[in-house]
């Protein structure tokens, strides 16, 4: 039998992933709604069925089925200021229907404030509105450079409360073996994906970076899972075979520039930032946040866990996110960084400003910032995009010609 | 000296508060560290023998800023870095900054790198509350900025620092209950403006100064005759309630603010405190015990039952929500208490608040228009 290609796993795994979740609904298991990067090892362990809100939101922001329910949401006070995703969300738990995917409501929520402190918020208002309970594993910010002793105890300590309150939950004890296996499961994928995702530093990178994009809905739901590391096996396989080939991103045009996009993907014009960046030969070959979901750590107790979750960049000082993003845009090889100023996420946001100016002062990296949402279509303009995208293009220039020049 | 007087000296204090920050170190010769919103262990800087002033922000015009943090983040958070930028706080010793939401964790990333002085302490809060390590987490920070400070004054804070600062924290916080529910018998000398200012004087005095004078000032209102008001009896919800223009066209309309829910005024000081446990653990218990709070998660959020309790005990005519633009949390609170405010019949008033802004007319024209609306 041929391999399937990592393309149509990923499709079919999506695609069950979004019956399995109906199935359970309507055979009167439970479903757990989480944020994306709460660590799902303890529920996969006690074998809940879990979905995704913002996976979910994003879904419905690409095509582009936002306003609904974003318009829903608002009828019912939310700001418009606030994160799209909990919008989304928040007109999805009242409107249920969408033709981008459908989840059922959940039994109980699950929420890890690494991501941000909306999310908090959001899954606060969820366990109000629908009257289900809520597990919130807390990691707060560190103004250092790594997690603190005081917060991983403090994160330890919640994860296991959480182990306690699922056990309550099902009825059923943990089972710690199986914990231990979902562990060694979810490092694996993450490897698996941090591998792949690590290709691109080739240049050529052998992937167009955009499927950055897509892969990442599955490493989302499939950390835990065989068939994810299996996924990203596949994944990391094509894409070593194209680099040994010497293939870059596409089979009908070059890549010219290489860049670093900063934020979520605009996903309501998914495809139009991506033609418009692939027109001008443009290459995302990077981005700042999919790596938060490279999350190693020891299979040996809760605390290397612990650790692992509450060091996202997110939850760390400016030192280490400056550092992290010089690094990478080193490891890259990149000519320039775009910056989506995504109205829906301040807490990536509002570091945009100095990024740009790290990249530049220690690399002489250009860059560009543009105004977007990743799902609200409102916030876009298509024309700023490609003024902005331009304007990056001849700065990347004029530092190669400089760069030739040395 | 007659009340009136005493309210019109604590008034010009909270009206101006670098002035007030001034004398207040001038007399107490104290050196000054400035609190970020929104609750902070104070006490402890206070037993460290400094002075804590409260940094609400302000009309400022904003450059600096704007090579930090977009245009689209909460402009109190904006006001402040600012000020900081320009260099406006050089005169305080340290500046404590805590992390309630995604904008302040952020300003705290951005402050690490840009403001050089003054010195920046962080205070870690933990969102939840719950679990078994929650108390030894806040436990730590407390820890943290005790060695912080006493590095500052090069001298060490003692239980019996500590002790003596939360008593009068104590007496400062009764004192603060006690005037909110006056206004209840004066509502005219309290009137919404007077009432603020009074309050939002305590956070540029020293607070043994403060609740003297406070004390002073509601035993002399006590001996005069009670006094009536024609206006809507109602309860401010939110961060707080400015400018004072802003709360000038409350008191054109003879409202009366019966009690508050805000984060600069009755949180601070509406929970009791508990009666056992070392001073430091009863000040980390006043984070974990405060309900109906925005800024920290509850579990069931009890923000609306509590409001409607309120307005049940003070008879209120309604709530008015002061709703500070891009305060995220705020935000996602308020569909679910006005949802449950409806629901009990509780009339709203929603007000969209951005402190920079520089008229207030439609805001004063909506606060008409309720007054006009509740037939008072
Ligand atoms: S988009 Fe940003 S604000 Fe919204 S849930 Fe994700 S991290 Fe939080």
């Amino acid at each position: 039998m041929e391999k399937q290609s990592s393309k149509q796993m990923l499709n079919d795994i999506l695609k069950r992933h979004y019956e399995d979740a109906q199935k359970a609904k309507a055979e009167g298991r439970p479903v757990v709604w989480s944020t994306s990067i709460a660590p799902q090892e303890l529920l996969e362990a006690m074998d809940l069925t879990v979905v995704y809100p913002e996976n979910h939101a994003a879904a419905i922001g690409a095509r582009k089925d936002a306003p609904r329910f974003i318009e829903n949401a608002e009828s019912e006070g939310y700001s418009a200021d606030i994160c799209s995703y909990a919008r989304v969300n928040m007109g999805y738990a009242n409107i249920k229907h969408s033709d981008a995917a459908d989840i059922p409501m959940p039994d109980l929520l699950f929420c890890c404030s690494n991501i941000c402190y909306t999310a908090i918020k959001w899954y606060e208002n969820l366990s109000k509105q629908l009257n289900v309970p809520l597990i919130m594993i807390d990691c707060p910010y560190n103004y250092s450079y790594s997690v603190t002793p005081a917060a991983v105890a403090y994160i330890k300590a919640q994860l296991l409360d959480a182990i306690g309150k699922l056990e309550e939950f099902t009825g059923r004890k943990m089972d710690w073996d199986r914990l231990r296996e979902v562990m060694r499961i979810s490092n694996e994928t993450a490897m698996w994906w941090k591998k792949a995702t690590d290709l691109a530093m080739a240049k050529p990178a052998p992937v167009s970076g955009f499927d950055l994009f897509n892969y990442m809905a599955t490493i989302v739901c499939v950390r835990g899972k065989q068939e994810g590391t299996e996924l990203f096996k596949r994944w990391y396989e094509e894409l070593e075979e194209r680099k040994a080939k010497g293939l870059g991103p596409w089979d009908n045009a070059e890549e010219k520039y290489r860049i670093l996009w900063d934020g979520i993907a605009c996903w309501p014009y998914l495809a139009t930032t991506y033609k418009i960046l692939k027109k001008n030969g443009i290459n995302m070959v990077t981005s700042t946040y999919p790596e938060s979901w490279t999350l190693l750590y020891e299979l040996s107790d809760l605390a290397g866990m612990a650790k692992a979750y509450g060091s996202i960049y997110a939850s760390l000082s400016m030192e280490y996110a400056n550092d992290r993003i010089v690094t990478r845009a080193r490891n890259f090889q990149i000519d320039g960084a775009l910056f989506h100023s995504n109205r829906s996420c301040k807490g990536m946001d509002f570091k945009q400003y100095e990024f740009q100016r790290q990249l530049e002062s220690e690399l002489g990296i250009p860059s560009t910032i543009f105004d977007g949402d990743q799902t609200d279509p409102s916030v876009f303009s298509e024309a700023q995009y490609e003024t902005r995208v331009q304007a990056l293009v001849e700065m990347m220039e004029e530092r190669k010609q400089r760069e030739a020049m040395k | 000296m007659k009340a009136a007087e005493l309210i019109q000296a604590l008034s010009d204090a909270g009206r101006t508060p670098k002035q007030t920050i001034l004398r207040s170190i001038q007399e107490s010769g104290k050196r000054p560290v400035g609190c970020f919103p929104i609750y902070l262990p104070e006490e402890i800087i206070y037993a460290a023998g400094l002075l804590p002033v409260g940094l609400w922000g302000g009309k400022t015009s904003m450059t600096e800023v704007d090579r930090y943090i977009q245009g689209f983040c909460c402009s109190i958070m904006r006001a402040d870095m600012e000020l900081a930028l320009r260099g406006a706080y050089n005169f305080l010793e340290a500046i404590v900054i805590p992390t309630y939401c995604d904008s302040m964790k952020s300003l705290l990333a951005n402050w690490g790198i840009a403001v050089k002085t003054p010195k920046t302490l962080a205070y870690i809060i933990p969102q939840n509350r719950y679990s078994s390590g929650s108390l030894d987490f806040i436990l730590y920070q407390n820890e943290a900025l005790r060695t912080s400070l006493s590095e500052i004054t090069g001298r060490p804070i003692t239980e019996a620092d500590l002790e003596d600062a939360f008593q009068l924290y104590e007496q400062y916080r009764a004192a603060m209950r006690r005037f909110v529910a006056m206004v209840n018998d004066y509502p005219v000398s309290l009137n919404p403006v007077n009432r603020h200012l009074v309050m939002k004087a305590a956070w540029f005095m020293d607070k043994k100064v403060y609740t003297e004078k406070l004390n002073t000032l509601m035993d002399a209102l006590l001996k005069e005759p009670k006094e009536t008001e024609t206006g809507p009896r109602v309860i401010p919800t939110g961060l707080m309630v400015e400018p004072v223009k802003l709360l000038e066209a409350f008191r054109e309309n003879h409202f009366v603010f019966v009690e508050d829910d805000l984060a600069q005024e009755s949180r601070q000081f509406r929970t009791p405190s508990r009666t056992t446990g070392t001073v430091m653990e009863k000040l980390a218990y006043r984070l974990m015990d405060l309900r109906g709070d925005t800024f920290f998660y509850e579990e069931n959020k009890s923000r609306g039952s509590r409001l409607i309790e309120a307005v049940k005990q003070h008879k209120a005519d309604g709530v008015v929500v002061c709703m500070y633009k891009f305060c995220d949390p705020e935000e996602f609170d308020y569909p679910i208490y006005k949802k449950e405010l409806e629901e009990a019949h509780v009339p709203i008033l929603y007000l969209e608040i951005d402190p920079q802004m520089d008229s207030v007319e439609q805001l004063r024209t909506r606060i008409q228009s309720f007054a006009e609306m509740l037939n008072k």
